[in-house]
């Protein structure tokens, strides 16, 4: 986590550090294309997926994007973000698939946790959507910073038949060669925003202007404490006996399932003030506002071990 | 890399307290969030251990945590007012060139980590070996522990002495020594009141301040990634080649050659979506239209015209990382990954290794996993390269496994 945040210079949001993250996205993006047939780039509306479909789309501008996303859509979602999701879709032309934990569920598939947190439940949808699409390349917006487990994951990553991750058996990864290939039913994860922090996903969506859903700035909503974190009330959150609802001021920093992602208290109305909120924060994205990585110290590589994002 | 992005390897032997160290740097640049101490104290408790062990906030593998050991290059990021950091820890044992040169190969700073108790091991000189050789171009001797020998000025000299004997036959013209207490952070971030005798910088201060030195100027190289052909009634005619400028300065209205075909052509425009530039330099993400309608694919290289030329070659001199248990022999065949092109190749002889205890070239005819040695290596189809010497991305490049898709070798082209 990056806790201060460099100066501005004189050309206001000109971050020179902004754009060698950006270059190297791109680069990594574009190796993608190079390397793979059948690439995919996941998104979920949240603010890192956002920031990886404008890196996509800079990437081969003024071509449209070559390849689809797909959305593993866990069902308890923000109206917001699908709204926010289908309107980028309508807007720019790419093909949304939609892969979806419910149609998992009803088919038995996958059986519902006892605590109705839908979030592990996507490892089952995404990797059954990888199979069935053929995609041998499936970007996504995970960040080193984010949490231990992530730290050691390399940018192009191998997963094997079932869709595991080995963090002991990875291949070494040098300068900017990245190596993706793979055997047949394998496929590769790729996350050309590895280095980046929380704090430079909001300058960058700061400095390019880019639109994030609703959710993300601050607004007052009926929410109630659970476990230390403040749930919304929803039609998949109600509050349990003895949980009292109370107005507040508050924003989202990450976009999950509705069920294990809180909110934080905040007064931040525009991208600037969450820079600015972003930058003093003494707790971590996850530690703030994720249940299901409150599990365990390894909750996080137990899920990406089984094929999770 | 131009910018505020300074890019930090850490090396070091088991226990020379790498981990402990880049916990210190996080937690006293005030980098570890009040969640995440919470969490290592908690986690410290479970493990009966004395106090917070910062090293939890770096092993991020359960293998780890319960091994007290690290096991594979964990990526960490800070900021202070002055730079943006990315900080490779890479660990010390069974597979440790491999870590190393992974995290030395876009360094820009290394850190070696000495016990202060032990000094320099073989350890170090392969770590100084690997750093110096992949061209890292700043190196820090971190004498660590230095709390264990009572900060004594002597323990301290004797190191760097040995460590610059060893420098000098690796060729290394200059590194900084700091001695430092991770684990109670003296000369981390804060100067320390207990060495009296040690005049220079803290590390954090020498990572804030230090210039690192880049590539030597070369005409621009320029490896094509992608064709972009939109085809849209926008763009009908569109043609640019997608790539990043990997050596040099392009400029709209370079003269270039596109090899291997060595057509010619000029440089009609470089493309962004954020506007045209009239130059971009080495690190840039652009797309190249060029004045005449050449046959261009991924894997080309196109190249300012000027000296230094690039080599078109199906023959290499290389030094080889060895990065696998299998050992490579003589006739071994491999898919070699150089820029953006893939081509076969054959390893035809095995000249040489390195001999770490005496950091000097010995007769070899196999390479074992963390050898490092000069082959030679034939193509079935020709590639454009630099010296790595003047060069890190044109003269870079993987040996790979055909059957596995693994990456088996780290090459230097010589």
């Amino acid at each position: 986590m990056t806790a201060v945040l460099p100066p501005r210079t004189t050309a206001g949001l000109e971050r020179a550090w902004l754009t060698d993250l950006e270059d190297e996205a791109i680069h990594i993006i574009r190796e993608v294309l190079g390397q793979f047939e059948r690439p995919v780039l996941l998104f979920s509306g949240g603010k890192d997926s956002i920031v990886m479909l404008h890196l996509a789309q800079k990437a081969f501008w003024p071509s449209r994007l070559p390849f689809p996303i797909m959305h593993i859509d866990t069902g308890h979602n923000f109206a917001e973000v699908i709204d926010y999701r289908d309107r980028k879709v309508a807007e720019s032309g790419v093909r949304l698939i939609v892969a979806s934990v419910q149609d998992a569920i009803d088919s038995g598939r996958v059986t519902e946790t006892p605590g109705g947190i839908r979030n592990p439940l996507q490892t089952i949808p995404l990797l059954d959507a990888i199979t069935s699409n053929r995609f041998d390349a499936v970007l996504g917006g995970a960040r080193r910073d984010e949490e231990k487990a992530r730290a050691k994951e390399r940018v192009f990553s191998v997963r094997d038949d079932f869709g595991q991750w080995d963090p002991r058996n990875q291949r070494p990864e040098l300068w900017d060669l990245y190596n993706g290939r793979h055997r047949t039913g394998e496929h590769v994860r790729v996350f050309p925003l590895s280095n980046w922090t929380e704090l430079d996903i909001w300058a960058y969506i700061e400095r390019e202007d880019i639109e994030v859903p609703g959710i993300y700035y601050a607004h007052e909503r009926e929410v109630f404490e659970r476990d230390g974190m403040l749930l919304a009330v929803t039609e998949y959150t109600q509050p349990r006996e003895g949980e009292t609802v109370h107005v507040e001021s508050v924003r989202y920093r990450t976009v999950g399932d509705a069920t294990c992602t809180g909110a934080i208290r905040s007064a931040a109305a525009t991208v600037a003030d969450i820079v600015t909120e972003t930058a003093a924060s003494t707790i971590s994205e996850r530690g703030a506002t994720r249940a299901d990585d409150r599990a365990s110290e390894a909750a996080m590589e137990d899920r990406k071990r089984q094929g999770y994002f | 890399m131009p910018g505020e992005l300074l890019r930090v390897v850490t090396a070091g032997s088991v226990d020379d307290g790498k981990s402990t160290l880049v916990g210190r740097l996080l937690h006293d640049a005030k980098a570890v969030l009040a969640d995440q101490m919470t969490a290592v104290e908690a986690a410290s408790e479970r493990r009966g251990y004395q106090g917070a062990d910062l090293a939890l906030l770096v092993d991020g593998l359960r293998a780890e945590r319960e091994q007290g050991i690290t096991i594979d290059v964990a990526y960490r990021y800070f900021a202070t007012n002055r730079r943006t950091f990315i900080l490779a820890d890479t660990p010390g044992h069974v597979q440790y060139t491999r870590n190393t040169v992974t995290g030395a190969s876009t360094a820009d700073v290394a850190v070696i980590l000495v016990d202060a108790r032990t000094g320099v091991v073989s350890q170090t000189k392969r770590h100084l070996a690997v750093t110096s050789l992949l061209r890292v171009s700043e190196i820090v001797l971190a004498v660590n522990k230095m709390d264990l020998v009572d900060f004594a000025e002597d323990v301290f000299d004797q190191i760097v002495t040995d460590f610059s004997s060893a420098a000098a036959n690796l060729k290394v013209d200059h590194f900084t020594p700091i001695p430092i207490a991770a684990l109670s952070g003296d000369n981390v971030v804060e100067p320390s009141a207990r060495m009296p005798w040690y005049a220079g910088s803290s590390l954090l201060d020498f990572l804030e301040n230090v210039e690192p030195v880049h590539d030597p100027d070369l005409p621009a190289r320029f490896p094509v990634q992608v064709v972009i052909r939109p085809r849209t009634t926008e763009h009908p005619d569109y043609r640019g080649y997608a790539g990043r400028v990997e050596a040099g300065v392009l400029h709209r209205g370079d003269k270039v050659q596109v090899l291997p075909s060595g057509r010619v052509s000029t440089v009609a425009g470089i493309d962004t979506p954020d506007g045209e530039l009239e130059f971009a330099p080495a690190g840039r993400s652009v797309t190249v239209r060029l004045s005449d309608d050449v046959d261009i694919a991924r894997g080309d290289l196109i190249v300012v015209d000027g000296d230094p030329q690039p080599v078109l070659t199906r023959e290499l001199t290389a030094t080889l990382c060895w990065l696998t248990d299998k050992p490579l022999r003589a006739a071994d065949r491999y898919q070699l990954r150089h820029t953006t092109r893939d081509v076969r190749a054959i390893v035809d002889g095995i000249s040489s290794k390195l001999d770490i205890e005496t950091v000097s070239s010995i007769d070899a005819d196999e390479l074992d996993l963390n050898d490092i040695g000069t082959v030679r290596i034939r193509l079935a189809e020709p590639i454009v390269v630099d010296p790595y010497s003047v060069n890190r991305s044109t003269g870079a490049f993987l040996l790979v496994d055909e059957a596995s898709g693994a990456t088996v070798a780290a090459g230097l082209v010589g």
